[in-house]
């Protein structure tokens, strides 16, 4: 008999004895159901918070470096305190390096401060005040929704101008364009000549649409006399970013006067620190929770392998008589693990349909993400858990004397 | 040449210390298209001697040739075929499988050999036919009367055209008149060709044969033709 026809022959059997004892085998596949669901919600949402992170991770873009004093990721405090210590980056630094970069397409030297902004007799709180140059749309990626953007001459100049973004518009102007409104910033008054397109939160940290850019100049005028910045470097492409670091490296040493021995007393910050950090919590998560999710797949495989010993204790004399008939060891191993592994396929299917409707009513909660690979990789986990569960109760089966097995009452 | 050669054939069980010998020094020759009876008290090694005949057990010692075929030196797997090909059982208490109906029942031993669906078919239904329960295909078992039960099971012995049929207490679960008819099955069997054994203690029974073995305590006791042609 060759194998094809063994399986399906071995299907038939299984389905018969599956239906023959239906309550028994819903209890059992029960527990593969469970197990799958927790598997595939656990791989789901593991899914789910890797999609939200990178989308939510590509608004630092991957050609872009961030110089500051402080790093993003201290590894301990000491080292958090020795960045404290640092001088500060001046604006005159900022120009030096926009001046000296040639592997750059923009720099923008950026500084932010939280106010309240209004207009008429609506106000918005904690509004995020930063002062950069007409480079800042070139090195953030965002787009006008109106208007326009600040231009060089106004960045240096004194006319106080802003562009604001989209919640503060949508916060303080209702069924009015806020183009060639006088709003209020903290203690001065700024005409709006542009409005941000909507660019939602960055990792739930903060909405990037409730913020007002004012040109450099008026920031240091009215807010913060000499502030610390952050210069931000657009690479010529994200392939150059290692070059362009070194390079912005060299000029910050320069600039600062750094000796040849001494260590850099600046950080230069990129995508790739979240990322590598990320991926560093998410795989412990993963790890933690695909074990804890995995036990209850192992006690629903043990379920199956109880379930499967009984099977093949109640059919001692139907596996002897197929084996009188002709049946061999192979073909009688091959019965009990088709049994098995259709048990916990079965479960599989019912629970990727439940993970499926549960991931509905989740998706308002977590970002949830079913792939058809996780999919795939749930049928393919609970076809190895059949097998291998039914291994033992189907070896047993197998090497069943036929005259013991027929004298079996 | 013989059908079947038993040359001083033991068969022995070891039960912690003691050892049982079911069967002490059997041996024997059957031409094909013989019919046997084998008779003899409980526990004489009737059944042992039918379970290495069919190939479901080995003997301890001794020579079993089946076909030319030496059975005694085979391996599980070699035994599974032989069984398949050249042998078809009929038991006491029928040993049907119970969720399976009658057609699906008689269709296994081809199942197992490998036949294609269809040719599987119709030599089951012809099979089903043969033994008068061409009407009871699609019955299970528990659908069946005791009598019908045990023509399904003659119907699945046979439907691989086997060398032997084996048949272990046929009637022994039957009335006497079913037990009848399932004799008068067997006895047209046998006028058809096919060498058949089976075991009983009920004499009435044992004339059906042509030739008679008695054992006692696993030896052959007498062997002897009923004088039925
Ligand atoms: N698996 C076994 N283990 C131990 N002893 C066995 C086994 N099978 C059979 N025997 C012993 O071998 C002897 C012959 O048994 P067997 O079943 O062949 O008798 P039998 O002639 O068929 O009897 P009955 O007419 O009651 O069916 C008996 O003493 C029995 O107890
Ligand atoms: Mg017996």
């Amino acid at each position: 008999m060759n194998f094809f026809r063994e399986i399906k022959e071995g299907l038939g059997i299984a389905w018969d004895a599956i239906r023959a004892n239906k309550l028994r085998s819903v209890l059992t596949t029960l527990g593969i159901v469970i197990g799958i669901v927790t598997v595939t919600l656990m791989a789901t949402a593991i899914n789910g918070l890797n999609g939200a992170f990178h989308k939510s991770i590509s608004i630092i873009g991957a050609d872009m470096l961030f110089v500051s004093r402080n790093t993003w990721f201290a590894h301990s405090e000491a080292e958090w305190l020795k960045t404290l210590k640092r001088r500060e980056i001046t604006l005159e630094q900022c120009r030096a390096v926009e001046r000296e970069l040639s592997l750059a397409r923009a720099v923008a030297p950026v500084v932010g401060i939280a106010q309240t902004v209004a207009y008429k007799n609506r106000s918005s709180s904690s509004v995020q005040i930063l002062g950069s140059t007409d480079q800042f749309l070139a090195t953030s990626g965002f787009s006008m929704n109106e208007g326009r953007f600040i231009s060089p001459g106004e960045a240096e100049g004194g006319r106080p101008i802003c562009v604001i973004g989209n919640d503060v518009a949508t916060n303080l102007f209702i069924n009015e364009s806020p183009i060639g409104k006088r709003i209020k910033v903290g203690p001065r008054i700024m005409e709006v000549i542009g409005v941000l397109d909507k660019q939602g939160s960055f990792l739930g940290m903060g909405s990037l649409d409730n913020q007002v850019i004012i040109p450099i100049q008026q920031f240091l005028i009215g807010y913060w006399r000499n502030p610390d910045f952050t210069i931000k470097v657009k690479a010529i492409s994200p392939e150059q970013l290692d070059e362009a670091k070194e390079e912005v490296r060299g000029v910050m040493r320069k600039i600062r006067r750094l000796a040849p021995g001494d260590e850099d007393d600046f950080s230069i910050n990129q995508q790739e620190q979240f990322i590598t950090m990320f991926n560093t919590v998410a795989g412990t998560i993963a790890t933690v929770g695909l074990l804890i999710t995995g036990l209850s797949l192992f006690v629903g495989g043990i379920g199956i392998m109880n379930i499967m010993f009984v099977s093949v204790a109640e059919r001692t004399r139907e596996i002897g008589v197929r084996k009188a008939i002709g049946a061999k060891s192979r073909t009688i191993l091959l019965q009990f693990l088709i049994e098995a592994a259709t048990v916990c396929m079965l479960g599989g299917l019912v629970g990727l349909v439940i993970t499926y409707l549960l991931t509905f009513a989740l998706r308002r909660l977590i970002p949830v993400n079913m792939s058809f690979s996780v999919m795939g990789l749930a049928l393919l986990v609970s076809l190895l858990t059949g097998v291998i569960s039914g291994f033992l109760p189907a070896w047993r089966a197998a090497r069943m004397n036929p005259v013991d097995a027929l004298r079996n009452e | 040449m013989s059908l079947i050669r038993l040359k001083n054939i033991t068969r022995r069980y070891q039960m912690g210390a003691e050892t049982i010998h079911a069967l002490r020094d059997v041996s024997m020759e059957i031409q094909r298209g013989e019919y046997v009876a084998i008779m003899g008290p409980s526990g004489s090694g009737k059944s042992t001697l039918m379970n290495l005949l069919g190939c479901l057990d080995t003997p301890t010692s001794g020579l079993y040739e089946l076909n030319q075929n030496n059975v005694s030196e085979m391996d599980d797997n070699q035994l599974a075929e032989i069984r398949n090909r050249e042998i078809g059982f009929v038991f006491q208490t029928f040993n049907l499988l119970p969720r399976s109906n009658a057609l699906r029942n008689v269709e296994l031993p081809l199942i197992y050999s490998g036949m294609n669906a269809e040719e599987r078919y119709r030599i089951s239904l012809e099979a089903l036919a043969s033994v008068g329960l061409a009407d009871r295909v699609h019955h299970k078992p528990n659908e069946m009367s005791g009598g019908q039960r045990q023509r399904v099971a003659i119907a699945r012995a046979l439907v691989n055209s086997p060398s032997i049929i084996l048949a272990d207490e046929p009637t022994g679960n039957l009335d006497s008149r079913t037990g009848e008819e399932i004799m008068a099955l067997l006895a047209a069997l046998s006028d058809k060709g096919n060498t058949i054994f089976v075991v009983t203690h009920e004499e009435d029974v044992a004339r059906h044969a042509r030739r008679i073995i008695r054992i006692r305590d696993g030896l052959i006791a007498s062997d002897e033709p009923t004088g039925k042609v």
